[in-house]
């Protein structure tokens, strides 16, 4: 039997399409269509000028905006040789990190939410409102920021957001152990996904997985240390990988438990670049028209998700020739059909959930 | 004698029959639905952090009437490449098979549909209806989501019934009947003689009893939950799967039918198992109405027992559903053939031995 799952169906996060290939409920082939939020990104970018671009990118991983942005930034950056005040990059890591909890907030709440657990959803959604509100506060957006331009930010902190970051980090510490026991310590949790869409090392090196999904399966790879940007090497902070806690390396279970370990690495460097977050400007001296010289650049930024990548070729004139991106869940969602061999239908769900794709992203 | 007093009136023993039997289902489990319905979303709203409705009426007392009014003015949509037939069929027949159930349960010593002596077998066959019906909807809505809920749900509610009907068959040996108001009526007086704390009887029996019953309740309440489609058995329905399962393709007052079934569905089983193990209506300390010597004031309070017991099973489940996630197929199948029914047999084994030594 041909079973369609999507685009409409409450649990594909968005509108993408599974032809599940069945045997009775036994799944013998998997492939992902996609396309139905197709928005055009990389063929606008060619007609804007690169500050504009900056919203166009919040877009695409609407989950994860700030991390969009951030990546954006720098590579215009390098690509222009402009030095941007040490604040700046503090500022840049507070937000990329509250972002990256925020982000690993959806994905484990709608991860509960996929195996029937829904109280556990709205709890994150509680925890993650606090951020937003931070990043509200900070700019007026709750989900597509433009916060952070090319050569700096569109606004400073606000004085208040010091004292607010810390209450939340002080707030969250023992939600996280609250979800762990309300979810995922849970035994028929751990009963529906340990053993289940096991990702080996090298199948996941093979397809390119990035981002927590690779570290679950066990290689410590984190372009925050493997290949520092921004000011990451200053601080002290572990990357996490799965251990086959009550399974095999690499299931769906410790694919799950990573993304709230980072969340608590994640607490870990904003507490200390508050710590040691400098006074001092929060623009660079920058032309009014960023008109990069002729030349080429690819940027990797460590998404929620995966490593983001931006490819930029410059002409030389006030657009870019071309911007193309490397999705994290594009790639990281080509590894379906691999993984749900064998398994049955409720496990497509959860092997799909544990991947954490964002449909924006893949479709841009 | 709701009966006789029928009888007196309408002289013929159909029609009060048949009035009696429908007493339950106008003046409680039409009214209960409406409210589990309405319980259900402050449960679920409190336990997430929310408040769930709060519009209409105190609370969001009168929300559910204000669906059921949207729901019966809705269109009724019946899906092009259907079997009109079954389509058709398979809400009434759902709602039938577990309101039919009702007219064997007992609220009070007065307050009964219908004492038949075959009482619990009788609701164990009625709510068979409720597969017939469930199948039909899988299959005649012509969709691939339903199909599979509907044989989940099948495969589901049969192997859940198994053991089901060993624990009551346990009881059953224990007590010598099937009639359920005979069985109430048993554990009267106080709580000690409810059959989880080892039934009527005294002595050596009584004690040896108690962590069997224990068990049994524990084995009966998860397959009652199995059968009425609860999480973490919610299987044929489960959202993230199969979206709806199978009355995905139903909507308006058809729907609304399978989703008052369902809360019927809760309430049914709820009451069996505080028939059967928590006394059924009887109080646990006496009545107010014996010692002040206002005997009519014993069967309200009766009811008033029988409804707080149901409900508290009710609000169990409730609580269940928000807190767990959902099993898989086989590993649902598995808790049943590989735990459930070879602790029932034991189970029952040794209820056997002990009734006959």
């Amino acid at each position: 039997m041909i079973l369609n799952m999507g685009p409409q169906h409450p649990s594909t996060h968005g509108v993408l399409r599974l032809e599940l290939q069945l045997e009775g409920e036994i799944i013998t082939g998997v492939r992902p269509h996609i396309g139905y939020l197709h928005r055009c990104f990389e063929k606008h970018a060619e007609a804007m000028t690169y500050p504009q671009v900056i919203p166009y990118t919040d877009r695409m991983d609407y989950l994860a905006s700030m991390y969009n942005e951030i990546g954006y930034a720098i590579a215009i950056e390098k690509l222009c040789g402009i030095e941007v005040p040490e604040r700046v990059e503090y500022i840049r890591v507070i937000m990329g990190e509250l972002q990256r909890i925020a982000s690993h907030l959806v994905a484990l709440g709608t991860y509960g939410l996929d195996i029937g657990a829904f109280t556990p959803f709205l709890y994150c959604f509680r925890d993650r409102e606090k951020i937003l509100s931070l990043f509200e506060i900070t700019c007026g957006a709750r989900l597509l920021y433009n916060y952070i331009w090319i050569g700096g930010l569109s606004h400073d902190l606000p004085p208040d957001f010091i004292r607010l970051t810390k209450e939340f980090i002080k707030y969250f510490r023992p939600n996280i152990k609250e979800l762990n026991d309300l979810l995922s310590y849970n035994k028929i949790f751990i009963e529906r996904l340990a053993n289940v869409g096991i990702l080996p090392l090298e199948t996941a090196i093979n397809y390119g997985i990035t981002g927590p999904n690779l570290r679950a399966s066990g290689l410590k790879w984190d372009l925050r240390k493997d290949d520092p940007y921004s000011v990451y090497h200053k601080f002290d902070f572990d990357i996490p990988i799965g251990k086959g806690w009550f399974g095999t390396v690499g299931d769906c279970w410790d694919r799950y438990y990573v993304r709230i370990l980072e969340m608590q690495e994640s607490l870990k460097i904003i507490e200390q670049a508050i710590e040691q977050l400098p006074e001092g400007d929060v623009t660079a001296a920058i032309p009014k028209r960023v008109k990069p010289p002729v030349g080429q650049i690819y940027q990797r930024v460590e998404n929620p998700r995966g490593e983001l990548g931006y490819f930029i070729i410059s002409d030389g004139s006030v657009n870019p020739k071309r911007v193309k991106v490397r999705a994290p869940s594009f790639v990281n969602l080509a590894v379906m059909g691999e993984l749900c061999k064998g398994h049955m239908v409720a496990d497509v769900v959860a092997i799909l959930g544990s991947i954490d794709i964002v449909l924006g992203e893949i479709d841009r | 004698m709701i009966y006789d007093y029928l009888f007196k009136i309408t002289g013929s023993e159909i029609i009060s029959g048949v009035i009696q039997s429908l007493l339950p289902l106008l003046f409680f489990i039409l009214p209960f639905a409406l409210f589990a319905v309405w319980l259900e979303r402050k449960v679920s709203a409190h336990m997430q952090d929310r408040l769930g409705p709060m519009r209409v009426g105190y609370h969001g007392a009168l929300q559910t009437i204000a669906d059921i009014i949207k729901l019966i003015q809705k269109e009724d949509i019946v899906p092009k490449e259907t079997d009109k037939p079954l389509f058709n069929i398979a809400p009434v027949l759902v709602f039938a098979g577990s309101y039919a159930a009702f007219a064997a349960i007992p609220f009070s010593s007065v307050f009964i549909g219908s004492t038949i002596d075959l009482g619990l077998l009788f609701i164990i066959a009625v709510s068979g209806l409720v597969v017939a019906g469930i199948l039909m909807a899988g299959w005649a809505s012509n969709n691939k989501y339903s199909l599979l809920g509907a044989m989940r749900s099948a495969a589901q509610i049969i192997s859940y019934e198994i053991p089901t009907i060993l624990v009551i068959l346990s009881i059953v040996m224990i007590t010598g009947t099937l009639n359920l108001h005979t069985l109430s009526e048993m554990q009267t007086a106080y709580f000690w003689n409810w059959m989880i704390f080892g039934g009527p009887g005294s002595g050596l029996d009584k004690i040896i009893f108690i962590p069997l019953m224990l068990l049994a309740f524990l084995i009966i309440y998860l397959s009652t939950l199995a059968e009425v489609n609860r999480t973490p058995f919610d299987i044929p329905e489960a959202e993230s799967e199969l979206v709806a399962g199978y009355h995905t393709e139903y909507s308006g007052m058809k729907f609304a039918m399978f989703f008052l079934a369902e809360y019927a569905n809760m309430f049914a089983v709820s009451a069996i198992v505080s028939a059967l193990f928590f006394g059924g209506y009887q109080s646990p300390f006496g009545y107010i109405g014996n010692y002040i010597g206002l005997q009519w004031l014993v069967p309200i309070e009766q009811f008033f027992w029988f409804t707080a017991k149901g409900v508290f099973f009710v609000f169990v489940q409730m609580w269940l559903r928000w807190t767990l996630p959902r099993l898989r197929v086989d590993q649902l199948m598995a808790v049943c053939w590989k735990y459930l029914i070879p602790l029932s047999f034991v189970n029952l084994i040794i209820i056997g031995l002990i009734t006959v030594l």
